[in-house]
């Protein structure tokens, strides 16, 4: 791949980061500048402004139609944006692909479940090490020593890999067949295995009960401490949202309205007013 | 019975694959040695195995990487001519037979790789409908091209024309071997059933070690879920390329060898009806399913010479017609396909359905 021109940096807006401390003076992994889209006359997202530092974990928050998951789309170049800047790791990903700027460091998961169905839950995973264990296509038709130490290698480590949700068992399986919660997992582990340092879910613990959430919540910082990346998710569960996240982020009408940690989130008027005002209880919005 | 694991199980499958075409070939080879094959069906054993490379390549493209090509007799068509061509103009500097074949099956192969890189550039950026329209145009014109094109050889190489026989200007001794709608009408016999048994295990040995390889595997996951696939670090045009450059490589050898069996071939042979017939073999044999695509293109090709036979030569297209749907409903339809499985359970006891070559 062609090394791309890289634009000088940027001065960091003032005021947007909501980076652990133990971030600060750290090169962010992920710094967002006046980010926008307009789809037609309509303007999903605008003036979006974010850091995330190198160990963070994020959370994504809004009401429905807030556009959430179209952040997600721009950071990952499935739609190109309209306005703004996206530093990834200092390095702007401007005109950029979706395969490159995973490439670059940005792994996601998918909202509604997107797994290669007809594929083994290994093969998946192997798909998901497209880049980390490489060989010529020529090895792989002529069977040369190559491939089966590559092979090898790819088999060891999807499976080193599946071992993180204990879905070791299950590689021989059709992805399709899995239960709802095994495909979100297996979604995160193909992610994971493409060696990303921002990781994007996008609502990871949709579907499931207190306690399987708990057990993502532990399994999230887990992933968070083991392969040292930052991590970004979109959730609709306060619990999980408010349990580990340690920045938050308040999206409405594809605008920024607040901006802080679990506490200062839940006290923010806008932020009740926009989102959990909605709702007579607050909480859940499922 | 022992739960075997993927790779296993894919080993078992492609060895059954392997013995089926080893075991055919075998056994032909021993009926007509006795005999026992009739001349009709004798004359069919170099294009069944033409037929057969070319239904396996086009399952790479329609059943592996989910693109619909309805151009893939244009690429038979690069291959047969380009073979020819190199074979009659290369019959004093290599005298051998096989060699001759192998080598003009090899021009034939690289040129219609070459013909499926350029085609494919532009238009596998394009999904869906439009590739199959762009693929169903790109056979017309190779049709067409070689339908006006002249070409000769004399003393000082090849020579070509898009007028007429007399513009090549040929030299003493010269002589036009691809005159334009005629075609080729002086070609030296080559192939051989072995011949084409060979190609046959060539082509099923790139296509299965390929389809289970990195590679292979970038291919089907960008045909199961583009967006998920990039988003995963693939590029979609370098695969969807690999697959159509792969496929075209192979038709280019089948169409080759299919050439070198006659001894007057025109462009008109590979037109859309070829494209779709072949079309025909992949999808009754099942997308994605190597072995498939071989039993069906066998039997689709013997199956017309076969009612000759019977007598039943006023309807033979009505019942190809009709076994062709009989067929595709018979393995596509759920409840049918219930009712195979339980009786082959009733037969075999406790023996497992394998999915085919996947």
């Amino acid at each position: 791949m062609a090394k791309k021109f890289e634009k000088p940096k940027m001065v960091p807006v003032p005021s947007h980061s909501i980076v652990p401390e133990r971030d600060l003076g750290k090169l962010p992994v992920l710094e967002c500048q006046h980010l926008g889209i307009d789809f037609g006359g309509l303007t999903a997202v605008n003036e979006f402004n974010i850091t995330i530092g190198p160990s963070e974990i994020a959370g994504l928050i809004g009401p429905n139609g807030a556009g959430k998951t179209t952040v997600f789309n721009l950071l990952t170049k499935v739609y190109q944006p309209t306005r703004g800047t996206i530093l990834l790791n200092g390095k702007d990903t401007h005109g950029m692909n979706t395969a490159q700027v995973n490439q670059a460091g940005i792994a996601r998961t998918f909202q509604n479940i997107r797994l290669f169905n007809n594929l083994s839950v290994e093969d998946n995973v192997k798909i998901g090490l497209h880049n980390q264990i490489r060989y010529p296509m020529w090895d792989g038709i002529l069977r040369l020593p190559k491939y089966w130490k590559q092979e090898k290698l790819a088999h060891e480590s999807a499976l080193e890999l599946l071992s993180i949700f204990g879905m070791q068992d299950l590689a021989s399986h059709e992805a399709g067949s899995l239960p709802y919660g095994a495909q979100r997992r297996l979604e995160i582990v193909r992610a994971l295995a493409t060696n990303p340092s921002l990781l994007l879910l996008d609502e990871p613990a949709a579907g499931m009960n207190p306690s399987e959430t708990a057990e993502l919540m532990e399994n999230i910082v887990k992933i968070r401490d083991t392969f040292h990346i930052a991590i970004m998710l979109i959730e609709h569960d306060m619990s999980l949202v408010m349990g580990i996240c340690e920045g938050i982020c308040v999206l409405n009408f594809g605008q920024i309205i607040a901006k802080g940690t679990a506490e200062e989130i839940q006290a923010n008027p806008k932020v009740i007013e926009a989102y959990l005002g909605s709702q007579k209880k607050g909480g859940g919005k499922r | 019975m022992k739960q075997l694991t993927p790779s296993r199980k894919k080993l078992v499958n492609n060895s059954i694959t392997y013995g089926i075409v080893i075991i055919a070939y075998i056994i032909i080879q021993i009926l007509n040695a006795g005999g026992m094959i009739s001349p009709a069906i004798q004359g069919q054993l170099v294009p069944i195995c033409a037929y057969i490379t070319m239904a396996i390549s086009l399952n790479l493209v329609v059943g592996f990487s989910g693109e619909l090509s309805l151009g893939h007799a244009g690429f038979m068509s690069v291959g047969a001519f380009s073979g020819v061509v190199v074979s009659l103009s290369l019959q004093q500097a290599i005298p051998s037979g096989p060699v001759r074949l192998a080598v003009a099956m090899l021009v034939g192969a690289v040129l219609a790789g070459l013909a499926g890189f350029i085609v494919g550039v532009p238009v596998l950026r394009l999904q869906g409908d439009y590739l199959a329209i762009v693929t169903l145009a790109f056979g017309e014109i190779i049709k067409n091209i070689i339908n006006i094109l002249y070409v000769g050889v004399d003393e000082n190489g090849l020579r070509f024309s898009i007028a007429n026989e007399m513009a090549l200007g040929l030299g003493e001794g010269g002589r036009a071997i691809l005159k334009g709608p005629m075609g080729v009408t002086t070609n030296v016999k080559l192939s051989s059933f072995t011949a084409g048994f060979i190609l046959v295990l060539i082509a099923l040995t790139v296509v299965l070690n390929l389809v289970n390889s990195r590679a292979g595997r970038a291919v089907m996951a960008l045909r199961d879920n583009r967006i998920a696939a990039e988003s995963v670090g693939i590029q979609v045009t370098k695969y969807k390329l690999m697959a159509f450059v792969t496929s075209a490589v192979l038709a280019g050898a089948a169409g080759a060898l299919y050439a070198m069996n006659y001894s007057s071939i025109a462009a008109k042979k590979f037109d859309f009806n070829t494209s779709i017939l072949v079309l025909v073999f992949v999808v009754l044999g099942g997308l994605g399913n190597i072995r498939g695509s071989i039993v069906a293109a066998a039997f689709l090709t013997v199956l017309p010479e076969f009612l000759r036979k019977l007598n039943l030569d006023q309807y033979r297209m009505l019942v190809y017609a009709i076994v062709l749907i009989l067929v595709m409903l018979a393995t596509n339809n759920e409840s049918s396909r219930i009712f195979f499985s339980s009786l082959r359970q009733k037969l075999f006891g406790s023996f497992k359905r394998k999915g085919g070559a996947r």
